[in-house]
């Protein structure tokens, strides 16, 4: 379903040149659930950014569902692919209804019959009509997070980007957003790339990830090698036992991983 | 706890009063914290950042704060003036706010900032103040202490900013510090080193900690005795050691809703919350 090669991303030119994503290759098949892991200033942001066409300053070769992409894309592209934003306080329109948000997408695509879309979609995110003429402010951070995905889904895109999904939400929150990202999955049989920080979210809802650190892929493993513990990198090993909570004994062992040129 | 407290906070209020009604956002919060590793854990709008607040008379207006006692080592921190407010905060017990970004002053040179916490509190020479904000930084582990006193807030990472705020926080020689999220901006590696070096430092000068924390486990595996707040209110104190056996079904719902690595990939279980857990305890 995605296939990329040799992905490099810079930013800047001459002396402050920045290498955010130094040549990365993956695959990820249809319906599956990819995830990516790092640090700040891993890249892993960025990646997702080059892929959903949000950033044309790339390299490399990239194939969505089997047509090469470019760096610009077109409408039809973004029928079949959608991301969701890791902060839901500031990815909605805040004078915009729920209504109008979800609206949008549907008359940029002319799909038509958007009264009956925006209603299922709402059930489906399980908020419900009643949401509709709410504004982004009358709602909590789940509720928009579920909008920010109804947004996404109302297109019936088959793949969805998802960066930092939960990581603005509170934990009994993030589990319901998660039981919901892995129903539509199902439901829908969509093709995920989630990208977080945290080990746990990724090793919850991914079959396969890819540990990045300084815009390079240090380990692809799944997630059974994960819980199993046998990670063979000593950063992914040190990202797992970092993880795992305080340990006063291992902290000592910690290393910096710099950046290989 | 066998020794006598630092700090004892019983039925502790904090209402906000605002166009709309009162806010609540402390509803009788009662504990003691000796010199020991205490966590104060809860989500979003739980009260555990006021209650930090409330104890150094840090409650912007219109905030309002009353309590039975609220009293360290003997000085009643309600009754206290001004003046004595200003001896006790910095000197005695002192705060590390979450984001070093928002914290420290970013058109004074780091190294001056900390210089003039210890100044305020200690009679000491520009010259000495110098050479114990040097060994202060070199105690927080920054590896470069001398160009780190000479940078500006923007020049350094967020870890480091984080290490300055807890040097800054702990030249005073405080008896008390309370960590408010001091970690939780930062990356999962560096939050650890960070908390390895505040444990290393309560542990050898004998201070009790607060630590206020979102991150059930993080405080689990960190502290001695976790406190678990939900709408203003505790709900349970625990060794933290203990926490997997805790009873009340919302800690018990925190603890179950976390993804696990070693965990299935099945649904996770939602807290139910229970609208009885709001009826204020009097």
């Amino acid at each position: 379903m995605i296939w990329v090669h040799d992905l490099k991303v810079t930013f800047g030119k001459g002396a402050h040149t920045v290498k955010a994503v130094r040549g990365l290759s993956f695959q990820v098949a249809e319906g599956d659930s990819f995830g990516i892991v790092g640090e700040s200033g891993s890249g892993k942001s960025t990646v997702l950014r080059a892929l959903a066409g949000l950033n044309p300053a790339w390299t490399g070769q990239v194939e969505i569902a089997g047509r090469q992409q470019a760096a610009r894309r077109d409408k039809a592209f973004y029928k079949l692919l959608q991301m969701v934003f890791q902060d839901p306080y500031g990815s909605l329109h805040p004078r915009h209804t729920i209504d109008r948000i979800l609206a949008e997408p549907v008359a940029i695509h002319r799909l038509g019959d958007a009264d009956r879309r925006i209603d299922r979609v709402l059930e489906e995110v399980g908020l419900g009509p009643g949401f509709r003429f709410r504004y982004p402010h009358q709602l909590s951070g789940g509720q928009r997070q579920r909008v920010a995905i109804a947004r996404a889904l109302v297109l019936e895109p088959r793949i969805l980007l998802l960066d930092e999904p939960t990581s603005a939400l509170d934990v009994s929150v993030q589990a319901e957003v998660l039981n919901l990202l892995a129903r539509l999955r199902q439901e829908r049989e969509l093709t995920y790339i989630l990208v977080s920080h945290n080990l746990a979210v990724v090793a919850h809802m991914c079959e396969r990830l890819a540990v990045m650190n300084h815009g390079r892929l240090v380990e692809e493993l799944t997630a059974e090698q994960l819980r199993a513990a046998t990670p063979t990198e000593p950063y992914t090993r040190q990202l797992l036992t970092a993880s795992l909570g305080y340990d006063r004994a291992a902290i000592d062992q910690f290393e910096d991983f710099e950046a290989t040129a | 706890m066998a020794e006598d407290p630092l700090l004892t906070v019983e039925d502790l209020r904090v209402d906000f009063e605002t166009a709309t009604g009162v806010v609540q956002a402390v509803r009788g919060a009662s504990f003691q914290v000796g010199r020991e590793k205490l966590g104060i854990v809860g989500e979003s709008g739980s009260g555990k950042s006021v209650t930090g607040r409330a104890i150094l008379g840090l409650v912007p207006p219109p905030g309002k704060v009353e309590a039975k006692r609220l009293e360290f080592e003997g000085t009643d921190l309600l009754s206290a003036d001004h003046r004595q407010m200003r001896e006790i905060r910095g000197r005695r017990i002192s705060m590390v706010m979450q984001d070093p970004k928002f914290s420290l002053n970013p058109v004074m040179k780091v190294g001056h900032q900390i210089a003039e916490a210890y100044r305020t509190h200690a009679q000491v020479a520009a010259g000495e103040a110098k050479r114990r904000t040097i060994e202060m930084l070199a105690a927080v582990r920054i590896r470069d202490p001398e160009r780190v006193y000479e940078a500006y807030p923007h020049e350094v990472s967020g870890g480091m900013g984080q290490r300055i705020m807890i040097a800054m926080m702990l030249i005073p020689d405080p008896d008390l510090l309370i960590a408010d999220e001091p970690t939780s901006a930062l990356d999962v590696t560096v939050q650890l080193q960070i908390l390895a070096i505040l444990d290393d430092l309560v542990s050898e000068r004998g201070m009790g900690l607060i630590f206020i924390s979102h991150d059930l486990n993080l405080v689990a595996s960190f502290c001695d005795r976790v406190l678990i707040m939900y709408a203003g209110q505790v709900m349970e104190v625990l060794d933290a050691r203990d926490l997997k056996r805790a009873k009340h079904p919302y800690s018990r719902g925190l603890l179950n809703c976390l993804p696990r690595i070693d965990g299935g990939r099945g649904e996770l279980t939602v807290l139910q919350r229970d609208p009885a857990w709001l009826e204020a305890k009097r």
